[in-house]
């Protein structure tokens, strides 16, 4: 079993404007992109998140090999309860995922 | 013909590698456009209208860029100048423009944009069916309460608001809240170049020199026609590779492929990026769709309370291995002493406690458990005053200072970094508007100022 981090050369995720959180995955290399992108629906990284995955917009940019996953924050930016106001460590939630084998969906 | 623009920063205030800056204003580009806001700091200054960055920082780089204005001949724009871009935010930057052209014997024009929203005007477009609910906002309706209630509401120029400001004929454009791309590209439209381009380009140097392989070093350039545009870096040492740009398509945006701007939409769908060498690159195939109706993005802030913190930190080792269970009983504890000693309901306030060491960032969703060498306990109690949230967290310190773990062993004493334990963070803010709101022309939401500041030679 591997990270999802330690496959790929970095996870990133920042607000998209107050209500919104999103997350890149930077594969680097064409194997890391095609073993993530078959691995990640957009249904585990709403159960990671803890959001309805009809909720959850996946992007594939095979181009750069990025693989992106935009969701509404649970708690709006900055309104009582939110515990990070950039979004920006919950990329580590995704960075430390592990590999299931076989079948190999991240969880 | 080529519009050529140069962007310092991603933000005034952060800073910029100023050799890479002299050296570019010695270019001669046409316009100069540096961002002075955003949302991504919080609601806390929409909310009070103020800005996050020191007063002294902006300052002294507001008086390095008129310099670089002076010495490159062209306009100075700032986009939502003081991070939430209200029209005091504005006015502040206009009295800053004042100072510094009056220290430096130079006369100057200044066209100040201002984006701020009446409530009367914002609850009309409710009633008229104007405003629409923008993606991720929470799914209850909004109401004329809603919108009472905000102590500030803006609206987001675009590049035609800004192409206003600039055809008064201005040195410098001041601008109320403004999104991130309409400064660069109001001038490369205004010249016809290629639209698709122009809006795909400014999306690229938002954010300065992020889009390049040395992020810190701020300035990059952007020289726009009629078919692409082309991205450079002018640090020492820094490059834009096709990935380093294309990757900032990604950045802070919800969809990579679709940006929203007044006027329609920027479809990067078929986009393309060269490397022109080593450091250059090319952006070409982008489509600019203009839409049917011409709306602006509203952003509001309101009062939800006030807030006082609390800080304890457990170094005892059962303590820190225990630290959920004791934080549990504690909680109970506190649930039960509260209403009995003030009087207040459960509705009247709220507190909520964050393990730093265990789970403070991601809660619930957190997977890792480790053993911690400590653990700081945060008390933040939110109430309708600040007194009453004060009084709570009084009532707390006790507790949080000598609560044990079970009813029968010696009273523990924790660590209070200081005294008192409590500090007042004052008023909570909440974002209450995300929304589009329909115009008919353009400039009826903005108002155009254009003042004569300082004295001595004109430019």
């Amino acid at each position: 079993m591997a990270r999802l981090g330690e496959v790929v050369r970095a996870v990133r995720s920042k607000n998209a404007g107050p209500f919104m959180v999103t997350v890149d995955v930077f594969c680097g290399t064409e194997a890391a992109f095609q073993r993530v992108n078959a691995a990640l629906p957009a249904a585990a990284v709403g159960r990671l998140y803890g959001v309805d995955p009809e909720r959850v917009g996946r992007y594939e940019l095979p181009a750069i090999r990025v693989v992106k996953f935009s969701f509404p924050r649970p708690v709006p930016q900055g309104s009582r309860g939110d515990r990070d106001m950039h979004g920006a460590q919950w990329a580590v939630l995704l960075a430390e995922a592990e590999f299931e084998e076989p079948g190999e969906s991240v969880r | 013909m080529a519009t050529r623009v140069l962007v310092p920063s991603g933000v005034l205030g952060l800073g910029f590698d100023r050799d890479a800056l002299r050296r570019a204003a010695a270019d001669k580009p046409d316009i100069i456009c540096i961002d002075g806001g955003s949302t991504d700091s919080g609601p806390y200054y929409l909310g009070t209208g103020t800005s996050k960055y020191a007063a002294a920082s902006v300052r002294s780089e507001w008086r390095e860029l008129l310099d670089a204005r002076a010495a490159a001949g062209c306009p100075l724009v700032l986009g939502s100048a003081g991070t939430c871009g209200t029209d005091g935010m504005a006015d502040r930057m206009l009295e800053a423009t004042r100072d510094i052209a009056e220290d430096a014997g130079r006369r100057l024009k200044v066209a100040v944009l201002k984006s701020q929203q009446p409530v009367a005007t914002v609850r009309k477009a409710l009633k008229a069916g104007r405003l629409a609910p923008l993606a991720g906002t929470p799914e209850a309706g909004l109401g004329e309460e809603d919108i009472e209630r905000c102590t500030n509401i803006v609206a987001l120029a675009g590049a035609e608001q800004v192409a206003a400001a600039l055809r008064t004929g201005a040195d410098v454009v001041i601008a109320g809240r403004a999104t991130d791309t309409a400064a660069i590209a109001a001038l490369p439209l205004m010249n016809g170049e290629h639209a698709g381009a122009a809006w795909h380009g400014a999306k690229i140097g938002e954010c300065g020199a992020l889009c390049s392989t040395k992020p810190m070093s701020g300035v990059i350039g952007l020289e726009f026609d009629g078919a692409g545009c082309t991205v450079e870096p002018h640090a020492e040492g820094a490059r834009c590779t096709p990935e380093s740009v294309a990757a900032h398509m990604l950045y802070e945006n919800a969809d990579p492929f679709i940006l929203h701007e007044p006027g329609g939409h920027l479809d990067a769908r078929g986009a393309k990026y060269d490397a022109l060498d080593e450091r250059r690159v090319r952006i070409s195939g982008s489509r600019w769709v203009a839409s049917d109706a011409y709306t602006v993005k509203l952003e509001g802030a309101r009062l939800a309370g006030f807030q006082t913190t609390a800080l304890a930190i457990l170094r005892d080792a059962r303590y820190v291995a225990n630290a959920r269970r004791w934080l549990d009983r504690l909680e109970a504890f506190l649930a039960g002493e509260i209403p009995v000693r003030t009087g207040l309901a459960a509705s009247d306030y709220a507190i909520e406690f964050r393990l730093i060491g265990v789970d403070a960032a991601l809660g619930p969703l957190e997977a890792k458990a480790s053993d911690p060498v400590e653990v700081g306990v945060l008390a933040i109690v939110t109430a309708a005053s600040q007194e009453t949230a004060s009084e709570i967290a009084r009532l707390a310190n006790p507790f949080l200072l000598h609560f044990p773990l079970t009813d029968e062993e010696d009273l523990p004493t924790f660590a209070f970094p200081y005294s008192p334990a409590e500090t007042e963070r004052g008023p909570l803010y909440e974002f209450a508007l995300n929304h589009a709101m329909r115009l008919d022309d353009p400039m009826e939401a903005f108002r155009l100022e254009v003042a004569e500041v300082g004295c001595g030679p004109s430019r």
